[in-house]
């Protein structure tokens, strides 16, 4: 035990000092920061300006008819031609002219010219409103009330309660959980592979130093592989440790920064316009349903038991890497090269990427067969069931999940043990998988 | 003299190449034993069956007696033919890791190695990558790195591959000097002029066979072919040299005023004074010396025998 302990404590700090390991650490948190508050600020920079459109309406159909919001402004001009319209742009400080043609009830086409790019939010808002204008234009030559369309439209929502076995109710936003779902699958999947990998090229460094017979009158082959593969396992563990404490400071203190006076106006915005689309859309609901909504991500949030999500991530991120790093430390055994690991990688590589194909048919179906069966399956599960945790797992498919898995990594490590025995003395010998299977045959 | 390591019966054989073939022989404590043999000859093999890397097919391996255990083998010095060390790592920690591995603790290590650093005057690398050093340097920091637990046996392949004949000499003296101090040394090597050096014994194996096993000195007595170098000085008698039937002529030099002349002896039961006796008519000796093989020649020998034999 002593000789695997001065195994892992070099594996890992030769790798934790690496200057790679360094910059990973620091750019991992600012990008995975960045991808959180930036697309945030910049919404809040944009579109501060009121985009001013002059309205040239030859139908004479529209005229203070298209609803404006707080950035989109309409100026009707009359008695005007498109041209004309067009050389005031400069002058009276419009955004675009929108010309509306005489015919557009037969033939819907407008123009819209602009010296800018016109965002595709104010071309949606535009066309959003003729269309709706159109349409209601027709239901009245059609002798239909628009009011009795707008009545009968219904925009229904399902709010899902989950029924517990204890009989108490909880709310549920699956939109939440499928993010958290994505994330948890594939920080699990990008581990295995980045860490999994690592291990292969370490055998592979050993095997083609040279150095490793000189270790083998030492320890025995598997307190080496061992070594390597746990010295690792605490490397990838440092850096998820790091990556999540450093992504949240910089999170908190740039969304502190940065956000400071915008947050709070931006929260009653979403509010308000949920409130508004609420009341328009259906005058006869509810009017403590206006809060739903918004109330239920909080409600969600606080449902997501983060100390069971934590657990399970380590839980699978642990097993499920010793499973595939043994598989990783045997094809490093059993090769001279880099060159060499292509085809032994390929049977390792499919269950993982296949996880991540199945990724949105998982969340979308978190309790469906197949997010049942590839979360059993032990090659696929880390990934899959890690999908499927924010949506709440019966404990006991967790449970037998986690048995199979764990009894997964006992038999793959003897496998590799078998194979990287054999394989770590043997040079320039290109192996095939009847050797393999000769190895393992070996007593 | 104690026997330290006992090999009984081994065979071993990967799918149906036979690497080894039912061998044995004995290494006496103390003594320096060569372990000769061609490309292939499964030399390698046997010595990972001694460290207990492979395991035999079949046949033991024996320490002081009993059978030998990996714990036995890990206090072992070995120095594996195929070798290295890790290139982005500083020698120093290197060196530290790998004889904390051996099981020394740090501070014994960092008081040994200082020792051997300052012995071999190569304090100044401690703190270099080893990918910044030359093969010969690599070769002497392992060299530390095998001997620095103080094994009682050392288990050599190829030690002096890489090493110019300075730094070759440098090894073969500390050899030397751990053999004065009881270890006992089990060296594979090409090379005959060090086995001759340095051996007490040696054991040769051809096509996985121990062809040959004994004591250098005695294989030498059991090779030799009764040829004698005998130096003439000034003039010799031609018809007196030439006009006897117990040996024949093998070669005639003449150096300046010296006859050098080679002979083999006929008939084996004749003693040298006899000989001596007889060639004083010849002329004035001023030299005469049996001319044992060597082991170059043994080597050769024993091997092409062997190789036709199996044919």
């Amino acid at each position: 035990m002593k000789k695997i302990r001065i195994i892992i404590a070099r594996e890992y700090i030769t790798r934790v000092r690496k200057k790679s390991f360094i910059l990973m650490t620091i750019i991992g948190p600012i990008l995975m920061a960045a991808l959180f508050i930036v697309p945030v600020w910049i919404s809040t920079l944009e579109d501060n300006e009121v985009k001013k459109i002059a309205v040239v309406d030859s139908s004479r159909l529209f005229i203070h008819l298209l609803p404006e919001t707080e950035k989109i402004k309409f100026d009707y001009l009359t008695n005007i031609s498109l041209l004309q319209a067009e050389k005031l742009i400069g002058t009276n400080n419009y955004y675009a002219v929108l010309y509306i043609p005489s015919i557009v009830l037969s033939t819907p086409i407008v123009t819209l010219s602009s010296p800018k790019q016109p965002s595709l939010q104010l071309r949606m808002h535009i066309l959003s409103a003729l269309k709706s204008q159109i349409e209601s234009f027709k239901l009245i030559k059609n002798n239909i009330d628009p009011e009795v369309i707008q009545s009968v439209k219904t925009d229904v929502k399902v709010s899902v309660v989950k029924l517990n076995d204890d009989g108490t109710r909880e709310v549920k936003s699956s939109d939440l959980q499928m993010i958290l779902g994505f994330i948890g699958g594939l920080l699990i999947y990008f581990f295995i592979f980045l860490y999994g990998s690592q291990v292969m090229r370490g055998v592979i460094e050993e095997k083609s130093n040279r150095i490793v017979e000189v270790i083998l009158s030492s320890v025995k082959p598997f307190q080496l592989m061992m070594g390597k593969i746990i010295g690792i396992a605490l490397v990838g563990l440092t850096q998820f440790v790091l990556w999540a404490f450093l992504t949240f400071s910089l999170v908190t203190t740039l969304s502190a920064i940065l956000l400071k006076n915008t947050t709070i106006v931006e929260q009653q915005i979403a509010a308000q316009s949920i409130m508004q689309k609420q009341s328009t859309v259906d005058m006869k609901a509810e009017k403590n349903f206006d809060f739903n909504e918004l109330s239920a991500v909080f409600d969600t949030i606080k449902l997501i038991d983060f100390g069971v999500m934590i657990f399970s991530f380590l839980f699978y991120f642990i097993f499920g890497y010793l499973m595939y790093s043994a598989l990783f430390a045997a094809i490093g055994g059993a090769v001279d090269n880099e060159a060499d690991t292509q085809q032994f990688m390929l049977p390792i590589t499919i269950p993982l990427i296949l996880s991540i194909v199945l990724m949105s048919n998982i969340t979308t179906n978190p309790e469906g067969p197949i997010a049942f069966w590839f979360s059993m399956i032990p090659l696929t599960s880390p990934v899959v069931m890690m999908m499927r945790i924010p949506f709440g797992v019966p404990w006991i498919e967790v449970f037998i999940s986690g048995i199979l898995l764990i009894l997964t990594f006992i038999f793959t490590t003897w496998l590799a043990g078998k194979i990287y025995k054999t394989g770590i003395l043997l040079y320039g010998k290109k192996v095939t998988y009847k050797d393999l299977y000769q190895w393992i045959k070996n007593k | 003299m104690n026997e330290i390591l006992t090999v009984e019966h081994i065979s071993k054989a990967y799918g149906n190449k036979v690497a080894l073939n039912d061998v044995s022989f004995r290494v006496h404590e103390g003594t320096i034993m060569g372990l000769l043999g061609p490309n292939g000859a499964g030399k390698t093999t046997l010595i990972r069956i001694i460290n207990q890397i492979y395991i035999a097919d079949s046949g033991k391996v024996y320490f002081n007696g009993k059978p030998i255990s990996i714990d036995d083998v890990i206090r072992f010095g070995y120095l594996p033919e195929e070798r290295g060390l890790y290139k982005k790592m500083k020698v120093g920690e290197q060196a530290l890791y790998l004889s904390q591995l051996k099981g020394l603790s740090r501070k014994q290590a960092l008081r040994e190695l200082k020792y051997w650093f300052e012995k071999f005057e190569i304090t100044s690398w401690w703190n270099k990558k080893v990918e910044e050093l030359s093969k010969g340097m690599q070769q002497k920091v392992q060299f530390i790195i095998s001997v620095l637990h103080k094994p009682s046996v050392l288990i050599f392949d190829e030690p002096f591959s890489g090493f110019d004949p300075i730094n070759a000499n440098l090894i073969k003296d500390e050899l030397l000097a751990m053999k004065k101090n009881g270890v006992t040394i089990m060296l594979s090597t090409h090379n005959m002029a060090s086995v001759e050096e340095l051996c007490d014994e040696i054991v040769l194996i051809n096509a996985s066979k121990n062809v040959l096993s004994g004591d250098v000195k005695q294989i030498k007595q059991q090779f030799k072919e009764h040829i004698y170098e005998i130096v003439f000085k000034g003039f010799i008698n031609y018809v007196d040299l030439a006009n006897r039937h117990q040996y024949e002529i093998l070669e005639h030099r003449q150096d300046n005023e010296h006859h050098i002349i080679k002979l083999r002896l006929l008939d084996t039961s004749i003693k040298t004074n006899t000989l001596i006796e007889a060639l004083l008519s010849v002329g004035e000796i001023t030299s005469f010396r049996e001319l044992l093989p060597s082991m170059d020649e043994i080597f050769i020998k024993v091997v092409k025998q062997t190789n036709q034999e199996d044919k």
